[in-house]
C-alpha cells in the first residue's frame, strides 16, 4: 500500500492542457441553441451509444476518462442512463438492429440534449457504406448537432468536439 | 365492586348484538344476511369498546356473576383495566372488519381462478354466523373471571376460528390447515387447562381473586409448572416459535376479515392469557421467567420475518409477519417480567406498556394489511404475488391503505409501528442497567435482533407492497382488477387512519397504556418511567422523541420543497416515455423483478437457515451438448425446522391415535353406552368420596 | 430565538455543504489518480443544471415515483435538524433521537426502493432489492452502536450524548467507543453506497446498487435524489465525527464559539473525507455476496464495543 501511494506521489498529475485551435475539421450539423449552451456549459453528462461501431472510436473515447485527457476537469462525465444524460455520443454506422435502440435512447434523454456523432462511420458509414446491414449515418435516425471526423478520431479531437458543441473551446 | 349500570348495559348490548348478528346470518337471505350481520357485529364491537372505555375511566375492577346451579360452573366476569384494554383492541379491529365484511362477498368470485374465494364468500351461511360468535367468545375470554369461564370461552373461541378456517370443508388445503390448527389449539388448551387447574387447586370455585390470594402459598415447583404450562399453551395460541406451525397455515385459509381478526386480535388473546396468569394471578416470578419469554420472542421475531421474506403467497407472508410481531411483543413482555422480578417497578411498567402498545399497533396495521390482501384477493382471485402487479392504478385507494400499513409495519416514522418499537428499544436500553452482565448482554443482543428484524421487515414490505401494487400487471386477472366496494374501503380506511393517529399522536394511546396494568403486582401504578405526551419520554425522561413534531416537520419539508422549486424557477417540463431498458424492443411484465428475485439476496445470505433445495434440469440437443433445448430450474424452501420439531411428535402421536381409534367406532349406541358408563363411574366416585 | 436560528443554520449547512463534500472526495480521488479532476463546485453545477432540465417519466410510473424524491429529500432534511452539527443541545433535540435519525434515513430508502420497482424496469427492481438487503443487514450494527452509546451516556438523544461526552470525556470515550466508531464507519460505507460496497462511479447496470434504483429519474427529480444522497453522506460523516470527537461543538452560544464550531465541523469532515478518498483509491469493490461478511465484521465490532463497556463498568 505504501508502494502504491509513494508511486502516486512521485508521478503527480499527468493531465495535459488542451491545445487551442485545430477545430477546422469539426462539422457543426445544427446550430446549438444559446440556452442549451448556457445550461450545459459547465456540467455535461454523456451517454455513449455504440450504434454498430468497430470499437475503434470506443477505445479513443475511453481515453477521455484517463488521467492524460481527463474530461472531468471540464465538468464532462459519462453516465449510465440516458435519463441522466445531456449528450449522446454516438459511434459507428447505424446498423439495422441498432436503429430502434438508438431512437429509444434519444427519446429517453430529457431535453435540452445534444447529439455528437463520433468517427467517419457515424457520418458516411465509412467502409460499411452500402452494406445491407447498415441503415446509414447517425443523422438518418436522430438529429445530430456535431460530427467529429476521423477513423478513429483522437481523444483530443473528440474532446474538442464536445467542447465546441458547448462553445467552450479555449481561445487562441 | 359491582359493575355500574352503564357497563352492564354496554356489555349486554354487545352480547345481544353479536348473538343477533349470528341469528341474522342464518335467518336471512344472502345479501340481506351480509348487511344485517355486518352491521350488528359492528354494533357489538362498538358497545364492547364503550364498556371498555367506561371500565378504563373507572379504574379498579368490577365483577359480574351470572346465576348458575353449580358453583364450580358459574359464569363470572370482571372488567378491570387489562380486560378493558383488550376489549378496546378487539373493537379496534372488530368494527372495521365488520364494516369490511359488508362488501366482502365478491360477484366475480363465482368460478374464480382460486377456489378460496367462492367457498367463503358466496354465502356459506354458517361461516357468516360464526364470525360474530368468534368476536363474542374473544370478548368474553378477556372478561372471564374464573377458571371455568375462561376455559369455556377459550374453547368456543378456538372452535369458532377452526370452523372459519375449514370453511365448507371442500378444499384439501383448508382441511389440512384445520387439522394443524385443531391439533395445536387443543394441545394448547390442555396445557392452559392444566396450568389453571393447578393454580386453582386450593381454591373453592376457581375464581381469579381466590387464585390471586392462593398463589403466594403455592410451592415454587408448582408455580414454575403453572408458568411453564401457561407459556406453552398461550404461546401456541400467540404463535411464538416453535409453536407457530398452525399459524401460517390457518390464517391464510380463513376469509380475509377473519384473518384480520385472527392475526390482529386472537394472537393478542394469547398474550393476554400470559399476562393474566404470569403477572396477575401468579404475581410474577424469578428472572428466568422473563428471560425465557424474551428468548422466545427473539427467536420468533427473527424466524418469523425470515420466513415471511421468502414467501410469495401474500396472506402467508402476512401470517409469518404476525409471528415476527408476536416475537417483538414477547421481547417486551419478557423485559417487563425481568424488570418486575428485579423490583424495578417503573421500568417494568414501561416495558409492559410498550408491549401493549405494540400489540395495539400490530392489531391496527396487520388487520389493515389482511383486509387489504382480501381486497386484492377479491379483485384478482389469487394470493400469489407473482400473478399480481400494477394494482395501484386499478385500485388506488386500497393501494394507499396497504402502503400505510406496510410503512407502519416496517417501523418507519412517523407511523405507529415506529413509536412502539422505539419504546421497546428504550426498555431494552434501560435493561443495560440491570446489575447482572449476562442479563444486560441479553438485552443488547435482543436490541440487535430487534433492529435486524426491523430492517428485514422493511425489505419484506417493500416486496409485499411493491410486487403486487407497482409496475405492470403480470396476468390478465391483475390487468382486469378493479377497486373493491365502498364498505371494504371504509373498513381499510378506518384502520389506516388508526395507524396514522396511533403513531403521530401517541398520547391518544396514553390513557390505555398507563392504566392497563393498574393494580398489577410489582408494577408502579403511576408510571414515571415513561410519558406519552406531545413528547414521548422513556427511561424517566432520559430519551425523548416527538412523533407529532416529527410528522409536522416531514409535512412542512415535503411541502416546502416543491414551493422552493417553483420560487427558484426550476423546470416544470414533464414528458412521458417508455421505461428505459437499454433500448430493448418491447417492455413486458416478464422483465419485471419478481417476488422471488427480490428476496434472493437475503435468501443467499441466510442460506444456512433456509437450506433451499435446488434442482437444475438441462435438456441438451441430441446432436450436440453445446445446444440446449430446455432448462428447468426449481428452488424450494422447505420448513425443515418444523419437520425437525414436529415429525418426532407425529411419530409419537400416530400409534397413540391408532389405539384411541379402537373406542371410536362411530356407532351411536356405543357412544350412549360410554356416556352411561361415565355417569355411573362418576356417581360411584362421588359416593365413595 | 437564537437556538431556533441555529436549527435553521444546521439545515442550511447540510443543504449547502453536502454537495461540496462529495466534490471534495471526488477531487481528492482524481488527484490520487493523477488527474486534474473536476473543480470543487462541480456537484453544485450538476444540481443547478438538473433543476433546469426536463423530467422524463416512465409510462408505467404511478404517483409513488413522483412522491419518492420528495419523501427522500424531506426525511433527510428533517434528520439534519436532529443531529448536533454545530451546537448542542438544540430545541429539536427532543423531537428525535439517534434511532429516529436512522429510521428517517431508512424511510427514504424504503420509498426509493418502491420507486425503483414502480417503473417495471428490471434494473430498478434489482437495485431496490440490493439496497434494501444491505440496509437491513446494516441495521443490527447501528442498533448495537446506539445501544452502546446510549448505555454510556444514559440517553439516545444526540444532543445529550454530545453534551455528556464533552463534559466527561474520560468516562464516555474508551476502546468501546472506538470500536463503535469503526463499526459505524463500515455501516456508513454501506449505507452511502461507497466502495467497497457500491461503486458510485460505475457504468455497468449489473454491478449497481444505489445507481440502479434511480436509473429512471431525470431532471429536478434526479437533482432531489442526488442531493438527498449527498446530504445523507454529509450527515453520516458529521454524526461519526461529532459522536466520537465532539470537540468544537458549541455548548454556550456566543458568536466566537459558533464560528469555531463551523470551522471545526468543516475540518473534521475534511479529515474523514480525505480518509474515504484514500480508502476508495486503495480498495476494489467487493462482490455483492461478500458484503454481508463485511457487515458481519462491523456487527462483531459493535458487539465487542458493548461487551467491553459492560466489562469496564
Amino acid at each position: 500500500m505504501a508502494l502504491l501511494f509513494s508511486k502516486m506521489w512521485r508521478t503527480g498529475l499527468v493531465t495535459e492542457d488542451l491545445p487551442s485551435g485545430g477545430d477546422e475539421g469539426l462539422h457543426l450539423a445544427r446550430v446549438v441553441e444559446e440556452r442549451t449552451r448556457r445550461l450545459l456549459g459547465r456540467s455535461l453528462a454523456i451517454r455513449e451509444v455504440d450504434a454498430g461501431s468497430c470499437n475503434g472510436c470506443e477505445l479513443e473515447i475511453s481515453g477521455l476518462n484517463g488521467p492524460v485527457y481527463d474530461c472531468e476537469r471540464f465538468g464532462v462525465r459519462f453516465v449510465a442512463s440516458p435519463r441522466h444524460a445531456d449528450m449522446l455520443l454516438v459511434t459507428g454506422p447505424v446498423t439495422r438492429n441498432m436503429e430502434l435502440p438508438l431512437r429509444k435512447t434519444w427519446e429517453a434523454t430529457p431535453d435540452p440534449k445534444l447529439v455528437v456523432a463520433v468517427g467517419e462511420c457515424a457520418r458516411t458509414c465509412g467502409v460499411f457504406a452500402g452494406s445491407y446491414a447498415v441503415v446509414g449515418g447517425v443523422d438518418r435516425v436522430i438529429p445530430v448537432d456535431l460530427f467529429v471526423p476521423g477513423c478513429p478520431p483522437e481523444p483530443l479531437d473528440i474532446l474538442r468536439g464536445i467542447l465546441k458543441a458547448l462553445d467552450r473551446l479555449p481561445r487562441r | 365492586m359491582p359493575p355500574s349500570f352503564e357497563v352492564i348495559g354496554f356489555l349486554g348490548i354487545m352480547a345481544v348484538s353479536y348473538i343477533a348478528a349470528a341469528a341474522a346470518a342464518l335467518l336471512f337471505e344472502d345479501d340481506r344476511a351480509r348487511r344485517v350481520t355486518g352491521l350488528l357485529s359492528a354494533a357489538g364491537a362498538l358497545s364492547g369498546m364503550g364498556a371498555a372505555a367506561l371500565g378504563l375511566a373507572a379504574g379498579g375492577s368490577s365483577v359480574l356473576e351470572l346465576p348458575s346451579a353449580l358453583p364450580e360452573a358459574a359464569l363470572e366476569f370482571s372488567l378491570d383495566a387489562l380486560s378493558a384494554a383488550y376489549l378496546l383492541l378487539i373493537g379496534l379491529v372488530g368494527v372495521p372488519a365488520a364494516i369490511y365484511s359488508l362488501g366482502y362477498g365478491p360477484e366475480r368470485a363465482v368460478g374464480a381462478v382460486d377456489g378460496a374465494l367462492g367457498r367463503h364468500s358466496t354465502g356459506w351461511r354458517p361461516a357468516r354466523a360464526i364470525v360474530p360468535l368468534f368476536l363474542l367468545a374473544m370478548s368474553l375470554v378477556v372478561l372471564a373471571n374464573s377458571v371455568f369461564t375462561f376455559l369455556l370461552f377459550w374453547e368456543v373461541m378456538s372452535l369458532a376460528s377452526y370452523f372459519l378456517v375449514i370453511g365448507r370443508g371442500d378444499s384439501p388445503e383448508n382441511l389440512s390447515a384445520g387439522r394443524w390448527y385443531a391439533g395445536m389449539a387443543h394441545a394448547g388448551f390442555a396445557a392452559i387447562a392444566a396450568a389453571l387447574w393447578l393454580a386453582a387447586a386450593g381454591t373453592e370455585a376457581g375464581r381469579f381473586e381466590e387464585i390471586r390470594q392462593a398463589a403466594g402459598m403455592l410451592a415454587p415447583a408448582a408455580r414454575h409448572a403453572v408458568f411453564l404450562l401457561a407459556l406453552l399453551g398461550f404461546g401456541s395460541k400467540a404463535g411464538v416459535l416453535p409453536l407457530h406451525a398452525w399459524l401460517p397455515r390457518a390464517h391464510p385459509a380463513a376469509p380475509s376479515h377473519v384473518s384480520a381478526l385472527m392475526s390482529g386480535v386472537m394472537l393478542k388473546i394469547g398474550m393476554y392469557g400470559l399476562l393474566r396468569v404470569g403477572l396477575d394471578l401468579l404475581g410474577g416470578g424469578p428472572p428466568w421467567w422473563g428471560g425465557l419469554v424474551l428468548a422466545l420472542g427473539v427467536v420468533s421475531a427473527l424466524g418469523g420475518i425470515l420466513s415471511a421474506l421468502v414467501e410469495n403467497d401474500l396472506k402467508r407472508l402476512l401470517a409469518y409477519s404476525s409471528v415476527e410481531n408476536i416475537g417483538i411483543i414477547f421481547i417486551a413482555v419478557g423485559i417487563g417480567l425481568v424488570f418486575q422480578s428485579y423490583g424495578m417497578a417503573g421500568l417494568a411498567s414501561m416495558a409492559l406498556a410498550a408491549a401493549l402498545y405494540h400489540a395495539i399497533n400490530h392489531a391496527a396495521f396487520k388487520g389493515l394489511l389482511f383486509l387489504g390482501s382480501g381486497a386484492v384477493l377479491q379483485a384478482t382471485g389469487t394470493r400469489n404475488m407473482e400473478e399480481m402487479g400494477g394494482l395501484i392504478k386499478r385500485m388506488p385507494q386500497t393501494a394507499l391503505c396497504f402502503l400505510v400499513g406496510s410503512t407502519a409495519i416496517a417501523a418507519l416514522p412517523p407511523l405507529n409501528g415506529f413509536a412502539s418499537e422505539w419504546m421497546i428499544f428504550q426498555s431494552l436500553l434501560a435493561g443495560a442497567a440491570i446489575p447482572y452482565p449476562l442479563m444486560a448482554a441479553m438485552m443488547a443482543i435482543a436490541a440487535g435482533t430487534l433492529a435486524l428484524t426491523g430492517g428485514l421487515a422493511a425489505v419484506c414490505f417493500v416486496k409485499a407492497f411493491g410486487i403486487p401494487f407497482l409496475a405492470m400487471p403480470r396476468t390478465a386477472a391483475a390487468e382486469e382488477a378493479r377497486e373493491v366496494p365502498r364498505t371494504m374501503r371504509l373498513g381499510m380506511g378506518l384502520l389506516a387512519s388508526a395507524c396514522v393517529l396511533l403513531g403521530v399522536l401517541p398520547f391518544a394511546a396514553a390513557p390505555i397504556l398507563s392504566r392497563a396494568f393498574f393494580g398489577m403486582p410489582g408494577l408502579s401504578d403511576t408510571p414515571a418511567a415513561f410519558r406519552l405526551g406531545l413528547v414521548m419520554e422513556a427511561g424517566a425522561g432520559a430519551s425523548a422523541i416527538s412523533p407529532t413534531a416529527l410528522a409536522l416537520c416531514l409535512l412542512a419539508a415535503g411541502g416546502a420543497i416543491p414551493l422552493a422549486f417553483r420560487l427558484a424557477g426550476s423546470s416544470r417540463a414533464l414528458r412521458r416515455a417508455e421505461t428505459w431498458g437499454c433500448g430493448r424492443a418491447v417492455q413486458s411484465p416478464r422483465m419485471e423483478y419478481t417476488s422471488t428475485a427480490f428476496a434472493e439476496p437475503l435468501r443467499r445470505v441466510f442460506a444456512d437457515l433456509y437450506r433451499p433445495a435446488k434442482t437444475l434440469d438441462i435438456e441438451f440437443h441430441p446432436e450436440s451438448k453445446y445446444f440446449v433445448r430446455s432448462i428447468q430450474y426449481q428452488s424450494r424452501i422447505r420448513a425443515w425446522f418444523e419437520d425437525a420439531v414436529y415429525r418426532p411428535l407425529f411419530g409419537l402421536a400416530r400409534p397413540l391415535a391408532g389405539t384411541g381409534r379402537l373406542i371410536q367406532s362411530g356407532s351411536l349406541h356405543l357412544y350412549i353406552a360410554y356416556i352411561v358408563a361415565a355417569l355411573l363411574a362418576l356417581l360411584l366416585l362421588a359416593r365413595w368420596m | 430565538m437564537i437556538p431556533w436560528l441555529l436549527e435553521g443554520l444546521q439545515c442550511l449547512l447540510t443543504l449547502l455543504l453536502a454537495p461540496g463534500l462529495i466534490g471534495f472526495v471526488r477531487l481528492l480521488k482524481a488527484r490520487l489518480q493523477g488527474r486534474r479532476g473536476a473543480p470543487l463546485v462541480q456537484p453544485y453545477r450538476d444540481l443547478a443544471k438538473l433543476l433546469d432540465k426536463e423530467r422524463v417519466v416512465s409510462t408505467q410510473a404511478s404517483w409513488i415515483f413522483h412522491a419518492a424524491p420528495f419523501v427522500v429529500f424531506a426525511s433527510t432534511l428533517v434528520a439534519s435538524l436532529l443531529i448536533p452539527l454545530v451546537a448542542a443541545p438544540l430545541p429539536f433535540d427532543r423531537v428525535g433521537d439517534l434511532i429516529v435519525v436512522v429510521y428517517l434515513l431508512l424511510l427514504g430508502s424504503f420509498f426509493l426502493a418502491l420507486a425503483g420497482l414502480d417503473t417495471a424496469s428490471p434494473f430498478g427492481g434489482m437495485g431496490a432489492s440490493r439496497e434494501m438487503t444491505i440496509a437491513a443487514l446494516a441495521e443490527p450494527t447501528i442498533a448495537l452502536a446506539i445501544f452502546g452509546m446510549g448505555a454510556g451516556a444514559g440517553s439516545t438523544n444526540l444532543g445529550e450524548i454530545v453534551a455528556r461526552t464533552l463534559a466527561h470525556p474520560g468516562s464516555t470515550l474508551g476502546s468501546g467507543h472506538l470500536m463503535a466508531f469503526a463499526a459505524l464507519f463500515i455501516v456508513m460505507l454501506a449505507e452511502c453506497g461507497r466502495l467497497p460496497v457500491d461503486n458510485p462511479a460505475t457504468h455497468l447496470e449489473l454491478t449497481m446498487i444505489h445507481e440502479a434504483m434511480i436509473l429512471e429519474y431525470s431532471g429536478p427529480y434526479l437533482a432531489l435524489v442526488e442531493w438527498a444522497a449527498q446530504m445523507k453522506f454529509f450527515l453520516f460523516l458529521a454524526l461519526l465525527s461529532n459522536l466520537v470527537c465532539p470537540w468544537g461543538v458549541a455548548v454556550a452560544l456566543r458568536p466566537g464559539t459558533l464560528g469555531l464550531a463551523v470551522a471545526a465541523l468543516v475540518l473534521k469532515l475534511a479529515v474523514l473525507a480525505a480518509g474515504i478518498a484514500v480508502l476508495e483509491t486503495r480498495l476494489a469493490k467487493l462482490r455483492l455476496f461478500r458484503v454481508p461478511e463485511l457487515l458481519g465484521v462491523s456487527f462483531l465490532l459493535a458487539l465487542l464495543a458493548i461487551t467491553s463497556s459492560f466489562l469496564v463498568r
